[in-house]
């Protein structure tokens, strides 16, 4: 057994520790917020948090993680940096067909975590791991700042 | 062309059985369609396509005849419905529409598809229609109830007003009065200067749950007890399975099964960690066939070969042949690359089949033909398949075929629980059905600083004589030469031919842009070569061959002067124009490009005009133009399948690059003021970008680039001004 606190709840887990934890996520704990993109850690789509910072989940082996807390799109609503940029998100409806933005909103809240006022060369840095298909990175742009003035 | 009944309903239709058990009682309206594609009257075949459902809470459900994939075509749809029915948009709701061609076709190509920029275009009438059908029945229960003239009633925001005695009802109050009424056959329509909603950038309905992780695409389908599989087709097309050896894999924690078909392998396990562990833990001989020996050579000498051969006419005007023979003759040939999709989604297909039925869950851009392949492969009949069509991470033309479908059920029909079946990104881009490679040739003369002859070759794949066979005609791939034949400069001579020719080994098929990108990247590179032989500026000389396309000449003369066209830039730095009418939009792009001396380009603006008619929401039209734009920015900086020993050679991120936040151009997009029917919007930027960028790029070294993507050897060491 693995235990893993994930968005503050602690979950025991019966999985190899190799095992990444995007499919414990996904395939045994149901979150499927966290997104399936690449598997070699090329697209963002799987990005979560390990205190506060932002991992690719497909390639980290999930015994590895130990005490950190685990946070994933389902719980960054909960961190103030999260909801601020969920909102800006909504506000300059960046969003197309979604599937990467899970993984955008947690590098997004990552870099506010530690860049309060970013510009753009933070936001490039931060933000180009991140794959978007349908091309969103202009509202991305747009909407971190807008987040980061925000109160 | 209506024949709407209102009834008192249950659940009347299998189709309605989920919503309509639930709700009872409600306001139904079936409303029929006019199929666009029919001959004459007497084939023209009318059926229920679409429909408004009022319960007497006042909820107004819109079943959804198209998908939702990002361009926001839920809104966009529920936006022209809610506009003539006169709801309040805050109470609609969407349900999406049950795989079945004759309720929910697209009355453009008679199934039920979403693509070809054409959703807006194909149900913009037929949904204003139905709204007002849907408004004028309440209408008419009100003013029987208060029995007074219709014609003195009002609606608003869901209620029915008479105003001379301050009378209202909601029409939750009104759908049981409805029972027995007739809709109206032809209802008035709204004049555009009465439009609440439409013209109005609404929130889209689909985004709240995409911030928060709830949203469910195909890919997050979980039933109980389902199972997780993943696969591996033989890597060279058209290959078989030989011999599989999985004895290592069957020993893996996790693994379940291994089920070995004609022409592939899937591991199905506890989880996706364990599918594909035990997939890599296979020993696998392939049979691989005819096209084993197939290169990205043998594509290319095929091509060009069949690009010297005479085409099947698709337009000519005037004298073509003759007034190519008189003055200098200008030629070009313009090349493009087999292109995957590359969805952020992988490609994926849930399945639970038992004896006597099926269950699917998908996102799909066909959800009959996901029914019907279905049915094909199980025997089952129509309706014992359930096709649960869950939101798409990503369609670009990708998910209107259904080859992940035909896979995932073979593969269940071996498993004995729910299965879903998840493509590895490198199965994904190995096993897509590629944009074409294209060879498009051009010649032309000049005199007086005008085109007067013209001839426009195309050469490629027929995707349309596979994908909708009747709408092949006459040795015509209506879509590979869409926006050449209807080319919108004024030539007084030019002819446009088609050359089919089906590449080895790759399947091909429609991706975003379809057939205009080939065409308007040929074309108006092509145009920007023949101003510098004219001795002209690109955007003049584009501008005195407009004068019969008016719309054309006005977003030209506001991208020109919004990008401030002629300004000087400095050394290195160009920028370039691109004009396109297609996809029923009038669009002008200028780029703006830097290229450094060892030939790394950086894209540094970019700025559309755009004219597609009445805007329904201008914030998702101004979204999917910029998002089209870099689409097209991806395919020009890098975009290329190539071919080795009948394999695909890139498989990932890493080898088949896109666009990053970190090489994106500022974008600008600018919208005229319209009164015309609308035009398509979701491909028209992606048509754009390359050309534009081609001619930046030109601009600013001199180089001229014939085929994409773009070649930095090319750029390299190149001294300029």
């Amino acid at each position: 057994m693995i235990n893993l606190r994930i968005n503050g709840d602690m979950r025991a887990v019966d999985v190899p520790g190799d095992m990444p934890l995007l499919w414990v996520l996904r395939d045994i704990l149901g979150l499927t917020g966290t997104k399936f993109g690449c598997g070699i850690a090329q697209c963002g789509a799987c990005t979560v948090h390990l205190d506060g910072i932002p991992v690719r989940s497909c390639l980290l082996p999930v015994g590895t993680i130990g005490e950190r807390a685990i946070t994933t799109i389902e719980g960054i609503a909960e961190t103030p940096n999260g909801a601020k940029i969920q909102k800006a998100w909504l506000d300059l409806e960046v969003i197309q067909c979604g599937y990467c933005q899970s993984g955008q909103i947690m590098s997004a809240t990552a870099l506010l975590n530690v860049t309060p006022n970013p510009d753009d060369a933070d936001i490039d840095a931060a933000m180009a791991g991140n794959i978007c298909r349908c091309g969103t990175y202009v509202r991305i742009r747009e909407a971190i700042k807008q987040a980061a003035k925000s109160v | 062309m209506f024949d709407a009944t209102a009834t008192r309903a249950g659940p009347t239709r299998r189709t309605f059985l989920k919503a309509g058990a639930a709700v009872g009682g409600a306001f139904l309206l079936g409303f029929h369609l006019p199929s666009a594609m029919a001959a004459n009257a007497e084939t023209t075949v009318f059926a229920p396509n679409a429909f408004i459902r009022i319960d007497r809470q006042g909820k107004v459900t819109l079943i959804m005849p198209q998908v939702e994939m990002g361009q926001g075509i839920y809104t966009t749809v529920a936006m022209i419905l809610a506009e003539e029915l006169d709801a309040a948009f805050d109470q609609v709701v969407l349900e999406a529409a049950p795989p079945n061609d004759a309720l929910y076709a697209n009355p453009t190509f008679r199934i039920q598809v979403t693509g070809n920029s054409n959703s807006v275009r194909a149900f913009w009438l037929p949904l204003r229609k139905a709204g007002a059908a849907a408004r004028a029945l309440l209408v008419e229960a009100s003013a029987r109830i208060w029995q007074v003239d219709p014609a003195t009633c009002r609606t608003d925001s869901g209620e029915v007003f008479h105003d001379a005695s301050g009378r209202k009802a909601s029409y939750a109050a009104l759908v049981e009065h409805t029972a027995g009424l007739t809709a109206p056959a032809d209802p008035p329509l709204k004049s555009t200067a009465n439009f609440k909603l439409i013209g109005q950038s609404l929130k889209r309905l689909d985004t709240p749950d995409k911030v928060n992780g709830k949203v469910i695409y195909g890919i997050d389908a979980m039933p109980p007890g389902v199972t997780f599989a993943t696969l591996a087709a033989c890597p060279v097309f058209g290959g078989k399975v030989g011999h599989v050896d999985d004895s290592k894999a069957k020993s893996l924690p996790g693994v379940r099964q291994i089920v070995v078909l004609d022409d592939l392998v899937a591991v199905v396990g506890d989880h996706m960690w364990a599918a594909r562990q035990g997939l890599e833990a296979l020993k696998i001989t392939w049979v691989e066939g005819p096209n084993a020996a197939v290169s990205s050579d043998d594509v290319w000498k095929q091509l060009r070969a069949a690009s010297e051969k005479e085409g099947v006419t698709a337009r000519s005007v005037g004298d073509a042949t003759g007034a190519l023979s008189k003055g200098e003759l200008i030629e070009a040939a313009y090349e493009l690359p087999f292109l995957a999709h590359a969805t952020m989604e992988p490609m994926n297909c849930t399945v639970h089949l038992t004896a006597d039925s099926c269950e699917i869950w998908v996102g799909s851009q066909v959800l009959s033909r996901a029914q019907a392949v279905a049915a094909k492969i199980t025997g089952l009949p129509l309706e014992k398949i359930t096709v649960h069509n869950l939101l798409i991470g990503g369609g670009f033309g990708r998910r209107l075929e259904v080859d992940h479908i035909d896979k995932a059920v073979r593969i269940a029909q071996q498993v004995a629980a729910p299965v879903k079946v998840v493509w590895t990104r490198e199965e994904d881009i190995r096993h897509d059905v590629y944009r074409p490679v294209y060879r498009d040739r051009l010649s032309a003369t000049l005199s007086g600083g005008r085109i007067v002859g013209w001839k426009h070759r195309i050469t490629g794949s027929s995707i349309i004589a596979r994908w909708l066979p009747p709408a092949f005609q006459k040795g015509i791939d209506i879509d590979a030469i869409d926006s050449a034949a209807d080319i919108p400069y004024d030539i007084p001579n030019l002819s446009v031919d088609y050359v089919r020719d089906e590449p080895p080994a790759m399947p091909t098929g429609f991706w975003r842009g379809v057939g205009p990108n080939n065409n308007v990247f040929a074309i108006e590179s092509f145009m920007d070569e023949l101003a510098r032989k004219a001795g002209k500026d690109p955007v003049a000389f584009r501008r005195d061959m407009l004068g019969k396309a008016p719309r054309l000449q006005a977003v030209l003369d506001l991208a020109a002067a919004k990008a401030g066209w002629g300004n000087p830039l400095p050394p290195r730095m160009g920028r370039g124009i691109a004009l396109q009418t297609s996809f029923g939009s009038y669009i002008a792009t200028v780029a703006e490009a830097e290229v450094d001396e060892a030939g790394e380009i950086r894209v540094r603006r970019i700025v559309s005009a755009v004219d597609t008619g009445i805007v329904v929401n201008p914030d998702t039209v101004v979204a999917q133009v910029q998002g089209g734009l870099i689409f097209g920015l991806t395919a020009a900086l890098y975009g290329e399948i190539t071919i080795d020993r009948g394999r695909v050679q890139q498989s990932n991120f890493h080898d088949y690059r896109m666009l990053r936040i970190d090489q994106t151009p500022a974008i600008e997009v600018h919208l005229i003021k319209s009164g015309e029917a609308p035009g398509g919007i979701g491909e028209t930027g992606t048509t754009a970008a390359p050309p534009a960028l081609g001619n930046a790029i030109f601009a600013a070294t001199g180089v001229r680039l014939r085929r994409l993507p773009i070649d930095r050897s090319l750029l390299a060491g190149r001294k300029v001004g």
